[in-house]
């Protein structure tokens, strides 16, 4: 009973996906390793991924679990180890040059920090004109780029145009930068665009602000989105379907709903309980959270543990998943909801105790 | 009757001299009692951070206490004026009384010291009689009280995770048994299963040490959980001031209610969440009358021109809450009843 989480049903309206992306990170040896086996971190591991139009997938993890791994290899940014990448079905593998142009033509990047990403001696005029320039978008006179450039100011609502186009990056805030590090992606007229981490620097009170930009872009430009996360209750808000990564692999997907309202695999509802909540003042604190049984930290990506890499932590370890990784596993409670977690195996059976609590909403 | 431990009273901190001068916290009132944790809670620029920085005389050039005082009541029971005290005072008052742990703590480690040198350079510094094996034996103490096996003594600060590292730092800071602990976004860095880990550990010190904390960050919903009173701040000012479950079920001011709805929730049905328009006030121009009137969606006729006074509202007294917002006018304003000076 197991899924695949690239679904047969490939409609037209995938823009993006990833088969089976692995990256592995050689690591230095000292002398004395040198003619032992080469080593590696095995940053992401099989991962599966499909983007769609008019739709923002949420990869959720913490630090160190492969999520901007993977957005660098999508973007091609990185070379992938093993694994396929498919732009509208079709295999793209671009380290430069031309094909790599043709390629971030329609996938776009937006990082984290804005105060980076941005060159601070150059004016917000430059840095869009550039990207309209060099993705065929610019038009043939000075007029067409004018109009382009307050379109794009227009649609990341800074407006009006002409008091931002000549400023610097110095002299806008935080939200302000991201707002024109997203017109510079949208300025190649992409068809995906990776965000990693795009709010995660900025003030509480814009994040907002720029999340529902991007809901709106994507529903006015169709765009296909994956919002790299490690705040689990923004992607509940912002995000259509939601992925969990833990230690380079995909622990659970689904609906973003059922992934936050129903987690099944034990870590996300490990991540879900140690968000901050206030309404837990007068909960059950003293029941003891599996915040507190699962102590411990994620495993070396150099020898992860074999089996599924959760096991180490999990509170709800049997001896299959010492042994053996998990497929994905149906949940059943929603269509596509489902877990690489042994736990829901129906063919394993379980001790009553073993069978975990939903989360209580 | 709860004891006050720090009692800040009109403190006014200013980058610069003269004209030029920011003026990044400005006439803030507030009293940490013992046992409490108390959060400060603001966006970026709203001088959270200068206030504590202020408090301990760690403000780096140029900025400088423009005013006020900041009261420490000793265990002893003397009372000493923090920002009075002279040079050798000072450092004999840091880190033995107040400690303070800060923003992106892991990295605030030396990293060519082992973590035991670290810990007992601490304790020989205000302790110089101790025994080096008196010092050592202190140092695997801390180490077990913020959860780390002592084998760990020996290892250098690479070879220690994110929140080991962090855990160290806290670990340093209750060295000397310090009454307050002032915490400048301790986990900021650090995941969120991590950051539980932390702050429930640091809850459970607090009852057994008996210490009060300082817990300043950006994450309101993070204090609301941890903190026993939250004073919110903007633009160099508090705005509101309360016990944390008074400000999550019924926050007065327009900024803390906006900084509370900014959080999408993880539980319970989907409510609407929209942040706060516009963006944190430029110190160097701040608005007129109340700082946070061009972005507040309820602000009136008085907002623009008068600065409406930090004190009680209705029904409340100076010790309980104060807001300063001309939807809920207060009779008195805090600080009112001393003397200033």
């Amino acid at each position: 009973m197991t899924v695949s989480a690239t679904p047969a049903a490939s409609t037209d309206d995938v823009v993006l996906q990833a088969v089976k992306l692995t990256k592995h990170f050689p690591v230095r040896r000292s002398a004395s390793q040198l003619f032992g086996k080469s080593r590696a971190i095995h940053a992401v591991d099989s991962v599966d991924i499909v983007l769609r139009r008019g739709r923002v997938t949420a990869l959720v993890g913490e630090s160190g679990s492969g999520k901007s791994t993977v957005a660098k290899l999508l973007s091609q940014l990185e070379r992938r180890t093993s694994g396929d990448i498919r732009l509208h079905g079709e295999s793209v593998s671009v380290h430069g040059g031309r094909p790599f142009r043709q390629y971030v033509r329609k996938v776009q990047m937006i990082f984290q920090d804005p105060f980076a990403s941005l060159n601070p001696t150059h004016t917000v005029r430059y840095h869009l004109t550039r990207s309209l320039r060099i993705h065929g978008n610019a038009g043939k006179s000075g007029a067409d780029l004018q109009r382009a450039l307050d379109a794009l100011l227009t649609r990341v609502n800074l407006t009006p145009p002409e008091r931002y186009i000549d400023k610097f990056p110095h002299e806008l805030s935080g939200g302000q930068r991201q707002r024109v590090a997203i017109a510079r992606a949208l300025g190649a007229d992409p068809e995906a665009l990776l965000a990693d981490e795009p709010v995660s620097m900025l003030d509480v009170s814009i994040r907002l602000g720029i999340l529902t930009l991007l809901r709106d872009l994507k529903e006015r430009l169709s765009l296909a989105i994956l919002y790299i996360t490690h705040d689990i209750a923004s992607a509940r808000y912002f995000a259509d379907d939601t992925l969990v990564m833990y230690a380079g692999q995909m622990v659970e997907g689904g609906d973003s709903e059922s992934v936050t309202q129903n987690p099944a695999h034990p870590y996300t509802r490990l991540l879900i309980e140690a968000a901050p909540d206030p309404d837990r003042i007068e909960a059950a604190e003293a029941s003891g959270l599996a915040g507190d049984r699962a102590a411990g930290e994620p495993p070396s990506l150099i020898d992860p543990p074999p089996g599924c890499r959760f096991n180490p932590r999990c509170p709800y370890v049997m001896d299959i998943c010492r042994v053996e990784t998990p497929q994905h596993f149906v949940v059943g409670d929603s269509a596509g909801h489902w877990a690489a977690c042994w736990l829901f195996d129906a063919s394993i059976p379980k001790q009553p105790e073993t069978h975990a609590p939903a989360v209580q909403a | 009757m709860k004891q006050p431990v720090l009692e800040i009273k009109n403190l006014n901190v200013d980058y610069g001299l003269g004209d030029n001068a920011v003026h990044a916290v400005r006439e803030v009132h507030l009293t940490l009692h013992k046992g409490e944790v108390l959060g400060l809670a603001g966006e970026s620029g709203s001088g959270k951070s200068t206030l504590a920085y202020g408090l301990t005389r760690l403000l780096p050039p140029p900025g400088i206490v423009a005013g006020g005082q900041v009261l420490y009541h000793a265990p002893s029971g003397d009372v000493v004026d923090v920002l009075r005290l002279s040079d050798s005072e000072l450092r004999a008052f840091r880190w033995s009384e107040v400690s303070i742990v800060f923003q992106g703590a892991m990295n605030s480690l030396n990293p060519v010291h082992k973590v035991s040198t670290q810990l007992m350079d601490v304790i020989k510094a205000h302790e110089p009689g101790l025994s080096r094996d008196a010092r050592l034996a202190r140092a695997r103490e801390l180490l077990k009280l913020v959860g780390i096996s002592a084998d760990r003594l020996d290892s250098y600060p690479h070879q220690l995770s994110g929140g080991m590292r962090q855990r160290v730092m806290i670990g340093m800071a209750l060295a000397l048994e310090p009454q307050v602990v002032i915490m400048d976004e301790p986990t900021t860095a650090l995941d969120v299963v991590m950051q539980r880990q932390i702050l429930r550990q640091l809850v459970d010190l607090r009852e057994r040490l008996g210490f009060s904390v300082i817990f300043i960050t950006h994450d309101l919903s993070l204090l609301v959980e941890f903190s026993d009173r939250i004073a919110i701040m903007y633009g160099g000012r508090i705005v509101e001031e309360a016990e944390a479950h008074e400000i999550y079920r019924n926050p007065l001011h327009p900024y803390s209610e906006g900084l509370l709805r900014s959080f999408p929730a993880l539980r319970g049905p989907k409510r609407e969440v929209k942040g706060i328009a516009g963006s944190p006030p430029d110190l160097r121009s701040m608005p007129s009358g109340c700082s946070f009137h061009p972005r507040c969606p309820r602000a009136f006729e008085p907002c623009p021109d008068v600065l409406p006074i930090l004190g009680p509202p209705d029904g409340y007294t100076l010790d309980t809450r104060t807001v300063a917002c001309h939807l809920h006018p207060a009779t008195i304003a805090v600080g009112a009843k001393e003397p200033v000076g």
